[in-house]
C-alpha cells in the first residue's frame, strides 16, 4: 500500500480536518486562558502597587519629604531584588531618590497608569506598570511594580501550546495513518474479491472479520448478493444447458432424418434434402454460437484458462489462410518469431485470429497486401492485422468499434452473423484491447493482450494438448 | 464391430442402432445410465457410444467407473451440450472423443472406427496407404498415382493422409480442422473447402476419375468408387 494511496483516503482526510478544528479550538483556549491569566496578573500589579503608594502616603504624612525618601531607601535596601519599583526626580529631571537611573520613556495605559520596559541587572527586560504622579509640583514620582510572573506565564503558555499542539499533531497523523491503513486494506480486500468475480469466478465471497463493524455489515450485503447472483447465473445456464439438451435433441433427430431421406431419395430429390440438411446445420451452427456467446460471456470458461502459445496460434492461422490468399492472389505476410505466450483458451483464441484473417483477406481486392504480426511492445503482447483494403473511415472506426463490444446491436444487425459478436465476447472474455487504425491505404486492427498474470494451472495444458 | 450404445432418447438410438447394423456391426443398446453401466461391465465391447446426460446414472460417471476399474474400451461422448468445457470434462472423465449433437451418421461412424482401430494398434502400423490407383507411402512421405509422382505440402500431406485414413467415410470439416490443425471449433468460413479444393487440383486433375468427393451436408470422401 503506497503512502500517496493513504494520504488520499476519506479517513485520512477526516482525521485531518479533526486535527485542524482541535488546533484551532486548543489555540483560543489557550488565549483566553493567557488573556484572564494576564488580567489577573495586572490587577495583582496594580493593587500592590496601590498599596505601597498607600504605605508611602501615611509615611509622607508622619515624616514629611526626608522621611518619605528614608523610607524608599530602606525598602529598596532592604529587598535589592524585589519587585518594587521607585523613583522621585525634581523638575529638571534629576533623581532624588529610586531604584531607576533616569526617568523612563512611559507608555501611558489610562491616566496616571503607565507601563514601560525595563532592563535588569542581568539583561533580561521586564515589564513594570506603574503610577506617576506630582505630589507638590516640585518633584515627580513613580511608584511601579516589575511584572515578572506575566513574562514568565507568556513564555509557559508559548512553550505549552507549541508543544502541546506538536504532539497533538504527531498523535492526530499517526492515528489518521493508523486508521486509513485498516480502512484501506478492509477496502483492498473487497477491490481484490471484486475483481476475481468479474474474472469469472462468480465462487468467491469478501472475508469478514467477525467484529460486526460496518465493514462486515456491507461484505455480508455483497456476499448475499453474490449469492443470489451466482444462484442466478447458475440457473441461467441450467436453462441454456436445459435448452440445449431440449431444442439440440429434436433438431438432431430432423437433422437424422433427412440424412436417412437422403439415402434413400432419387438423384432429383437427393440436391432439395441436401439443402435442408445444410439449412439445419446453419441453424444448429448459430444456436451453438448463441450458446458459445452466452457462455463465454457468463465466465464459465475460465476454469479453462491454460498458457496458450500465441507465436503457435498465429502460425497455425497463416498456415490455414495462405491457400486462402493464394487463391484471391492476395499477399498475406506473417512476422511471428517471437516466443509470446498468454493464457487464455487456445481454441478461442485461434478462433479470433482466424476470424480477423478472414475479415481482412474478404475486405482486400486482388493483388492487395494482408500482414499479420505478433511482437513485444513494452512489455504487452501485440498481435496486429493489417490489411490494403478499402480501410475504415476515421469517424466510422467508433461505430465498429461499438459493434465489436456491443453485443446487442451486431447480434441484430441482419447479415453479420455471429461472428463479430463471439469475436467481442471472447475479446472481453480474455481482456484484450483492440484498436483500429488507418494503414493508408487500410484497415490496421490491434489486439493488444494484458500481460500475463497467474500462472495457469498445468492440468489442462496438459490435457488440451492430448485430446486430438 | 461390437459396440454399447447408451442413449436415452428413442428416436436418436434407433437412428444409430440402424445405421450401424446397416454397416453390418453388431449393436447393443441402453436406455439408462444404471443398464447401461451393467452392460459395459458384464459384457465385452469394441467400442462404447455414452450420452452425457441420462437417467440414473450420467454418462460421464459411467466412464470413470469403467476407468477406475480398468477398462480401457474406447469410449465416445454425445452429447448436445457442444462447448469447449464440457469437452474438456468429458476428455478429463476419462472419454476418448466428444461428438456434439446433431451430428451426421457417417461423422460418428468415422470417429467410433478411427477409436477402435487405435485401440486395436490399426492403422500406426500401417506405412502404405491406397485408395484406387493412389499411394501413400508413409515413411517415405511420397505420394503417387498411376506411379505419377505428387509433391505435397506438408500440411496438404496430412490431409490427404487423414482422408486415406477414412476412405470411403465421409469427414467432416470439422473433423479436419480437429484433426489435421488441431483446433476445435465449427469453422464458418470456407476455408477448409479452399485446401480441398488445392489439394483435389493436385490429386485428381489430369485424371480420369476422381478420388476425392464432396458430400453434400456432411463434409468430403475419398474413396475409388465414387
Amino acid at each position: 500500500m503506497r503512502l500517496a494511496d493513504q494520504l488520499r483516503t476519506t479517513t485520512f482526510l477526516l482525521t485531518l480536518r479533526y486535527m485542524v478544528l482541535f488546533f484551532v479550538s486548543v489555540t483560543i483556549l489557550v488565549g483566553l486562558f493567557n488573556w484572564a491569566a494576564l488580567g489577573y496578573v495586572e490587577q495583582e500589579a496594580d493593587a500592590a502597587i496601590e498599596a505601597e503608594i498607600k504605605g508611602l502616603q501615611e509615611q509622607y504624612a508622619q515624616r514629611g519629604p526626608s522621611g518619605l525618601v528614608q523610607v524608599i531607601n530602606a525598602r529598596i535596601e532592604a529587598y535589592p531584588e524585589g519587585d518594587a519599583v521607585y523613583l522621585i526626580v525634581d523638575l529638571s529631571g534629576k533623581k532624588i531618590v529610586g531604584n531607576l537611573d533616569a526617568w523612563p520613556s512611559l507608555q501611558v495605559l489610562e491616566g496616571d497608569r503607565v507601563t514601560f520596559p525595563l532592563e535588569e541587572a542581568d539583561g533580561d527586560d521586564v515589564r513594570v506598570r506603574a503610577r506617576v504622579f506630582a505630589p507638590q509640583g516640585d518633584v515627580r514620582m513613580l511608584i511601579g511594580r516589575k511584572v515578572r510572573a506575566l513574562d514568565q506565564l507568556a513564555k509557559l503558555t508559548d512553550r505549552t501550546l507549541f508543544w502541546g499542539l506538536s504532539i497533538t499533531l504527531a498523535l492526530a497523523l499517526a492515528t489518521g495513518l493508523l486508521m486509513s491503513n485498516n480502512v484501506l486494506r478492509r477496502v483492498a480486500q473487497f477491490n481484490a474479491t471484486s475483481r476475481r468475480i468479474m474474472g469469472g469466478d462468480l465462487s468467491q465471497r469478501i472475508e469478514t472479520t467477525g467484529t460486526r463493524d460496518e465493514f462486515d455489515e456491507l461484505a455480508q450485503n455483497l456476499n448475499a448478493m453474490m449469492d443470489q447472483i451466482e444462484g442466478l447465473m447458475t440457473g441461467m445456464q441450467h436453462m441454456s444447458d436445459n435448452v440445449a439438451h431440449d431444442l439440440r435433441t429434436p433438431l438432431t433427430r430432423l437433422r437424422n432424418r433427412l440424412e436417412q431421406l437422403l439415402q434413400k431419395a432419387d438423384a432429383d430429390d437427393a440436391d432439395e434434402v441436401a439443402a435442408c440438411i445444410e439449412d439445419a446445420d446453419a441453424l444448429l451452427s448459430t444456436f451453438a454460437s448463441l450458446l458459445s456467446i452466452a457462455r463465454i460471456e457468463a465466465g464459465t470458461y475460465a476454469a479453462d484458462q491454460e498458457s496458450v502459445d500465441m507465436k503457435r496460434t498465429v502460425l497455425d492461422a497463416f498456415d490455414l489462410y495462405t491457400v486462402l490468399a493464394e487463391d484471391k492472389e492476395i499477399e498475406l505476410f506473417c512476422d511471428a518469431n517471437e516466443d509470446v505466450s498468454v493464457s487464455g483458451d487456445r481454441n478461442l483464441l485461434f478462433q479470433v485470429v482466424t476470424n480477423l484473417l478472414d475479415n481482412a483477406i474478404k475486405y482486400t481486392p486482388s493483388g492487395g497486401r494482408v500482414d499479420i504480426s505478433l511482437r513485444t511492445r513494452n512489455g504487452q503482447p501485440e498481435l496486429v492485422v493489417a490489411d490494403s483494403g478499402p480501410g475504415i473511415p476515421a469517424d466510422m472506426r467508433e461505430k465498429v468499434l461499438q459493434r465489436f463490444f456491443r453485443l446487442d446491436k451486431s447480434r441484430s444487425a441482419p447479415g453479420a452473423g455471429l461472428g463479430l459478436s463471439l469475436v467481442s465476447a471472447i475479446i472481453q472474455r480474455h481482456g484484450i484491447e483492440l484498436t483500429l487504425d488507418d494503414n493508408r491505404p487500410g484497415l490496421i486492427i490491434r489486439m493488444r493482450f494484458p500481460v500475463a498474470s497467474a500462472a495457469m494451472p498445468e492440468g489442462h495444458a496438459a490435457l488440451a494438448a492430448d485430446h486430438t | 464391430m461390437r459396440i454399447l450404445l447408451i442413449e436415452d432418447d428413442s428416436s436418436v438410438a434407433e437412428f444409430i442402432v440402424r445405421g450401424f447394423r446397416e454397416g453390418g456391426h453388431t449393436i447393443d443398446h441402453a436406455d439408462n445410465g444404471k443398464d447401461g453401466l451393467f452392460l459395459a461391465t458384464t459384457e465385452d465391447y469394441d467400442a462404447l457410444i455414452v450420452d452425457r446426460m441420462l437417467p440414473k446414472v450420467d454418462g460421464l460417471s459411467i466412464i470413470r467407473t469403467l476407468r477406475a476399474s480398468d477398462d480401457h474400451t474406447p469410449a465416445l461422448i454425445l452429447s448436445a451440450l457442444g462447448q469447449v468445457d464440457d469437452r474438456v470434462k468429458g476428455l478429463q472423465a476419462g472419454g476418448d472423443d466428444y461428438l456434439t449433437k446433431p451430428f451426421a451418421f457417417s461423422e460418428l461412424e468415422a470417429r467410433l472406427d478411427a477409436l477402435a482401430r487405435r485401440a486395436q494398434g490399426k492403422g500406426a502400423t500401417e506405412t502404405v496407404l491406397s485408395v484406387g490407383d493412389l499411394e501413400m507411402d508413409l515413411l517415405a512421405r511420397e505420394v503417387r498415382r498411376g506411379g505419377q509422382a505428387i509433391a505435397l505440402q506438408p500440411r496438404d500431406f496430412q490431409l490427404l493422409e487423414y482422408l486415406m485414413r477414412h476412405a470411403g467415410q465421409v469427414v467432416t470439416r470439422t473433423m479436419l480442422l480437429e484433426n489435421v490443425w488441431d483446433y476445435h471449433f465449427d469453422p464458418q468460413t470456407n476455408v477448409i473447402d479452399v485446401h480441398i479444393s488445392r489439394l483435389r487440383a493436385k490429386v485428381d486433375k489430369g485424371f480420369e476419375s476422381q478420388l476425392i468427393h464432396t458430400i453434400r451436408g456432411a463434409g468430403y470422401k475419398i474413396d475409388a468408387t465414387g
